[in-house]
């Protein structure tokens, strides 16, 4: 037991005497920069490859549209997040002859990638609302595009909320791998204090502790926004 | 105001409509009647191209909407459509479900008309012969204005104008499909087709949604109703359809098609439900 409070004060000297910290509050905001543009992202691809899903496929440019989401869809579900980062920061941009930073090329690999996931939790959304609702829009001459956006997609993320929510949740974990490119998250911050303290068990417990607090504090705001939701259809 | 021209439906290899033709005259109160499954849903349905016909025409104030090139759109406006179900818009409050549509086509009219006028502009300065702008008198906050009272106007003369900013869950199904009915009146459409109005309701709410009806045909509003209630189609209707197996097999006054049927199978059907 004596051998662990050492343990902890060599991490309480790298971590607050040496500023340790102000690397674990970075890696705190990456982490949760990813997460949340990364979901954005993927709310807004994956909105739009669901509606390509559902639309009526008689069209050409449907059909075309729906292959080209398909292979989308197939090609970041089938391939890990990890790979995806590597094949993206070292194969794809240099290709094409673009720099970006390390952290944006997260979020937008994180978005790329969430969209593919969300894109079939929206589609299932889209499918839950009555086809009456479509119905009503069109017969008061709404257009396809109009209906689907004021009446469906907007009941359907309501239907979808929670699952939306685990999604988030997944994002927060799978973030974790970010350090493959160099992005600075809770992990590079951790690694960090271990090395200069020669002393690894304390800092990957706090780790974990502070992964699983950011997890439970997400999930209890999506309980919240859920119950709040769940109000207003009461009193609406 | 619309003829009906050979109209043909299938369903894969399912022949549900097989041939109607008639005509719909302006102020004309039709009421469709048949046995389940006669077709009477998927005719009306083909009347604002709900289903797009599968052959035949349907001619709408001069414009065959069946041809898929026409914008179905712009035609729809002109016909208002009451389901069975209401479907009232679930995340609209009841005032939102009305101005909905006037609105958004509003807006979209006035876009169009600011998009014209740039490009005529811009002609206009390479082009000795000047043309004309399309007048703009209408603004984004006039046509919401606008549409506003009307939604008011319209929940006023319903009796519900206490309900214009609750949700359609918080609804009775009478108070529903009432204001289903006035949401199409919104756009001041040339005909209502009505998919039999009551029959989702309880008994106590039928007679409430059918009077409002009955207000309009009174005002002279053209309308096609299918419908269960005998009654009802005897004292509004200017004309009975009877349907069956996708055929119209007899048509005539209320009086006569009620009290002394032709064909067989109207006899048939009559006798079970009256
Ligand atoms: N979308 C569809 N796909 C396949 N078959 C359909 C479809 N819609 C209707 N049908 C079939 O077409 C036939 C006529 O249906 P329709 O709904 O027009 O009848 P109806 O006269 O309105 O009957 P009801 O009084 O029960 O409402 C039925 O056999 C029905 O199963
Ligand atoms: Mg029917």
């Amino acid at each position: 037991m004596g051998n662990f409070s050492k343990k902890i004060e060599k991490f309480w000297e790298i971590f607050y005497e040496h500023n340790g910290y102000t690397k674990v509050l970075t890696g705190l905001e990456n982490t949760l920069y990813i997460a949340i543009v990364g979901l954005a992202i993927g709310i807004i691809i994956g909105t739009l490859i669901a509606i390509v899903k559902v639309l009526p496929k008689y069209k050409r440019i449907a059909r075309i549209l729906d292959g080209i989401c398909t292979f989308y869809v197939g090609l970041f579900r089938g391939t890990p997040v990890v790979v995806q980062l590597l094949v993206a920061y070292y194969v794809a941009l240099p290709l094409l002859g673009i720099n970006m930073p390390a952290l944006n090329v997260c979020v937008l690999v994180f978005g790329l990638n969430s969209g593919a996931y969300v894109s079939e939790i929206m589609r299932s959304g889209i499918l839950s609302v009555d086809p009456g609702q479509m119905e009503a829009g069109r017969a008061v001459g709404l257009s396809y595009r109009v209906t689907m956006m004021k009446i469906v997609v907007p009941q359907a993320i309501k239907n979808i909320l929670p699952t939306l929510g685990n999604e988030f949740i997944a994002l927060i974990k799978e973030t974790s791998v970010v350090s493959f490119v160099g992005a600075a998250d809770l992990y590079v911050a951790f690694n960090y204090i271990g090395s200069n303290s020669y002393e690894f068990m304390v800092p990957y417990l706090v780790m974990a502790i502070i992964y699983i607090v950011l997890v439970m504090i997400a999930a209890l705001l999506i309980r919240l926004m859920e119950r709040s939701l769940r109000k207003s259809d009461r009193r609406n | 105001m619309i003829d009906v021209i050979d109209l043909k439906k299938n369903y894969g290899n399912l022949e549900v409509l097989k041939g109607i033709t008639t005509t719909i005259k302006k102020g004309e109160k039709i009421v469709v009647i048949g046995p389940s499954g006669s077709g009477k849903s998927t005719f009306l349905r083909c009347l604002n191209c709900m289903e797009d016909p599968t052959s035949g025409a349907v001619i709408f104030e001069g414009v065959n909407i069946a041809d898929m090139k026409v914008d179905i759109n712009i035609h729809r406006r002109r016909m208002g459509m009451v389901f069975q179900q209401f479907n009232l818009f679930n995340n609209k409050t009841v005032i939102e479900n009305i101005m909905l549509a006037p609105v958004s086509v509003g807006l979209q009219e006035l876009r169009t008309a600011k998009i014209k006028n740039f490009f005529t502009r811009v002609k206009n300065v390479f082009t000795p012969n000047k043309k004309a702008l399309i007048p703009v008198n209408a603004s984004k906050a006039k046509i919401k204005a606008e549409a506003k009272e009307n939604a008011l106007r319209l929940l006023k003369r319903i009796g519900l104008e206490e309900k214009a900013n609750v949700y359609p869950s918080t609804l009775s199904g009478g108070q529903k499909q009432r204001i289903a009915i006035i949401r199409a009146l919104a756009m001041n459409p040339k005909v209502i087709l009505f998919d039999e109005p009551t029959s989702a309701l309880d008994p106590e709410m039928v007679g409430e949604v059918l009077d409002l009806i009955r207000q309009l045909a009174d005002e002279g509003m053209t309308m096609v109703i299918v419908t269960h209630e005998m009654g009802f189609a005897k004292e509004v209707a200017t004309r009975v359809l009877f349907m069956d197996e996708g055929r119209i097999l007899e048509e005539n006054t209320p009086a006569e098609i009620f009290s002394n049927p032709q064909n067989p199978r109207t006899k048939e059907f009559l006798s079970k439900v009256l």
